[in-house]
């Protein structure tokens, strides 16, 4: 409850807004609150997701949240002089946040609180029903947990969607002194920030899941490997780690109960690879990011050789509503073998761009079009990029596939960790495909020489075959090259840089002749 | 005989010939002891060493090593990996742009080529004036909002190139 006769505003500190300028708006409605002698709650909160209208200011009316956006410190006077602290309308405003249809559409179960609380706050947290997965777990065996994790459906949400139960389930049964729980928060994927935008909107809920996990399995320690291009996010987990182990939700005797937990921050630095499990358990090792071989599974031999959970943020955070709301509730959700909800992630040259948590099953087109809004420069989409930059090219012909993990998979495309990139016709897909290559062989850990040489390769062949010379030839080399890489490679870097390849290849073929190029480019 | 582990690199040069200056050297060992405990201790250590002195310096690593008990190889080896460490001493703020294919589809291309051109260098190199140092960087989770920079450590979304040169202008008079 605001104090009486102050008035409480939202301004995100989400690195999206802050990167649009929600810090300066934040000093501007302080300083013109000050001279209007208008008492102001501010509070810094998570993005509710609709990014294009970032910075989101938000308004308690009553209990109501009014939404004035994109609103840039310019425009502050404006807002205050229109009443925007009571709630009355201005070009800005939107009308209450909750009714706005890209917003009420949504399924949220994961994103809950992302954007509704105050990240810094256990207190705002525990209002919000957060610790209930915990506390529901404390007072259950780790098998039952498992299984009420199996039960309902969740699988990894980092691209492999391997069913997190087995996963859990090989660690619990894994005889050993100590264990890990590592949390992959690498988000290389272009395209994605669900997971940065969970940790800090809503960093309480990755620590307990990771928490939950670790009950579950009777791993004591936990690492949560970031990427370093995440600064924020570092920050708003730190404070959420100290805030819960001074509040005995971390450490050496969780709320009493005699268990353990502790969890620990780690920085990556820079490098796609990492992403892997295997790469970034080395990583995390203190060593070069080197894929592994498989077996031994990290669930058995995994961290300093150690059983090892190794999940992507996402799917940590979706573990506290299923504790505690019941495997069932979340499983109802979704179509086929695709149970739950997945927070798409809507990026690229789209209207409105932002997160969208729905159950599997809504088609790519409602997504990009319904949700979108269509291109953001208003030309026509041409090609879609889903699942990172391993994800096949979409041509509009395949724009009806729903989003469901066994349909992608069907038209030789892959959902990954929901990340779509909208390219509208000015897209020129011979030079995505040269990307999807170089991109490979900067990345590349070095192990398979498919990867590591035949990526340099690949973008040469490319440079040949849309230069025209002896296009038939070097067409039949760049497949070949791309069998050679689906077949030897060891991890998915090597083994799926042939899907933006061979799809931009396959979809667009156009874009690889060389007088066609040429014409085009006269205009 | 100590109870300390028994070295598992025997180092060849224990004190190699360095440039590092005094203060850079007991930076760099104050960092090794507070932090060589941790289990894989090495990215830390180099995230640490970078946030004091800028950048990992060539000389650092033979002392990294030794404090570490690893070999000069390894620790170069990891230094060498990460595109994120900077072998170099950087300009004043170094900027990342993203290269990454959502921002590509917001026109990154274009900001990539004009940012070349107004700072007059290519990627990893850093601008005359020793302001600035650039670096490409592969998706900062701004997707939605590109195409994006970020300098030192600050995202920047929607950068136009007149926002650019802004913030180019902004950079050059902080110090
Ligand atoms: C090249 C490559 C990059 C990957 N990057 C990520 C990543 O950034 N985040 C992530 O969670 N998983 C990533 N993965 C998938 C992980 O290897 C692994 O499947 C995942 O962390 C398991 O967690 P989950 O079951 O919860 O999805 C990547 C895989 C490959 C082959
Ligand atoms: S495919 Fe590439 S990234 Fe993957 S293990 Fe082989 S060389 Fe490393
Ligand atoms: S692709 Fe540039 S921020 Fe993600």
């Amino acid at each position: 409850m605001s104090a009486a006769g102050s008035v409480k505003i939202f301004v995100p500190c989400d690195a999206a807004a802050l990167g649009v300028g929600a810090d300066e708006t934040a000093l501007a409605i302080t300083a013109e609150a000050n001279r209007r002698g208008i008492t102001v709650e501010l509070i810094r909160n998570g993005s509710r997701g609709l990014l294009w209208l970032e910075p989101l200011v938000e308004v308690d009316v009553a209990g109501t949240r009014m939404a004035y956006g994109p609103v840039q410190s310019s425009e502050v006077a404006g807002l205050f002089d229109a009443g925007f602290t009571t709630g009355k309308p201005h070009a800005l405003s939107h009308g209450a946040t909750q009714e706005l249809p890209y917003f009420k559409r949504q399924e949220r179960l994961t994103f809950a609180r992302v954007g509704l609380t105050d990240p810094r706050s256990l207190a705002d947290y525990l209002a919000h029903d957060g610790y209930r997965g915990l506390q529901a777990a404390l007072a259950m065996k780790p098998a039952d947990i498992v299984a009420c994790v199996t039960a309902s459906g969740l699988r990894g949400r980092g691209g492999a969607a391997f069913p997190t139960g087995i996963k859990w389930k090989t660690v619990l049964g894994a005889e050993s002194q100590q264990k890990y729980i590592v949390c992959n928060a690498d988000e290389g994927d272009s395209g994605t920030f669900s997971d940065r935008m969970l940790m800090e909107g809503d960093p309480f809920v990755l620590v307990e899941g990771m928490s939950i996990a670790g009950l579950a399995t009777g791993a004591t320690q936990g690492y949560i490997y970031l990427r370093w291009e995440y600064p924020q996010a570092k920050v708003a987990l730190e404070s959420a780690i100290a805030a819960a182990v001074a509040a005995d939700y971390l450490g050496a005797n969780i709320r009493g109960s005699g268990k353990s937990f502790q969890l620990e921050v780690r920085m990556g630095a820079g490098a796609y690879i990492c992403g892997e499990e295997t790469s970034l358990l080395e990583s995390l090792e203190g060593k070069r990011g080197q894929v592994r071989f498989k077996p031994p599974l990290p669930a058995l031999q995994g961290l300093f050789g150690k059983p090892t959970v190794i999940n992507n943020v996402i799917s940590f955070a979706s573990v506290p509503i299923i504790l505690d709301r019941g495997a069932e509730f979340y499983q109802h959700f979704g179509m086929g073998r695709s149970r739950g909800t997945l927070p798409m992630q809507l990026a690229g040259n789209v209207k409105h761009g932002g997160l969208v948590e729905i159950a599997f099953g809504m088609t790519l087109r409602e997504l990009l079009y319904d949700y979108g809004g269509g291109s953001y420069s208003g030309r026509p989409i041409r090609a879609v990029q889903v699942g990172g930059p391993l994800g096949a090219y979409l041509p509009e012909s395949q724009f009806d596939t729903p989003l469901d993990y066994e349909a992608f998979a069907a038209i030789k495309a892959m959902l990954g960790h929901g990340g779509i990139v909208a390219f509208d016709d000015r897209v020129d897909m011979a030079a995505q495909a040269r990307y999807a290559m170089e991109f490979c062989a900067i990345e590349s850990c070095g192990k398979c020489t498919p990867c590591r040489i035949g990526s340099t390769r690949g973008v040469e062949v490319i440079d040949r075959l849309i230069a025209g010379e002896n296009a038939p030839k070097q067409e039949a080399i760049l497949r070949d090259l791309c069998e050679t890489l689906t077949y030897g490679s060891l991890c998915a870097l090597g083994g799926l840089t042939p899907f933006p390849v061979i799809s931009a290849l396959n979809h667009f073929p156009e874009d690889f002749v060389k007088p066609v190029r040429a014409a085009r480019a006269a205009g | 005989m100590s109870d300390a582990a028994p070295r598992r690199v025997i180092p060849i040069k224990v004190e190699p010939l360095s440039t590092l200056s005094t203060a850079a050297r007991s930076t760099v060992l104050d960092i090794c002891a507070r932090l060589e405990s941790l289990p894989g201790a090495l990215l830390p250590v180099l995230h640490a060493v970078q946030e004091s002195l800028r950048y990992v310096p060539k000389d650092a690593v033979p002392l990294i090593a030794h404090e570490l008990n690893l070999s000069i190889a390894e620790v170069h080896g990891v230094v060498t990996f990460y595109h994120y460490f900077l072998q170099e001493r950087p300009g004043r703020h170094v900027m990342h742009i993203c290269r990454a294919e959502a921002c590509q589809a917001l026109g990154s291309v274009a900001l990539e080529a004009h940012a070349k051109a107004r700072l007059g260098v290519d990627y990893h190199g850093t601008t005359r004036d020793g302001a600035i140092t650039l670096e490409p960087v592969y998706c900062l989770g701004n997707c939605a909002l590109g195409p994006s920079l970020m300098i030192d450590q600050r995202l920047h979304g929607r950068v136009t190139p007149e926002r650019f040169d802004a913030l180019l202008a902004h950079s050059r008079e902080a110090t």
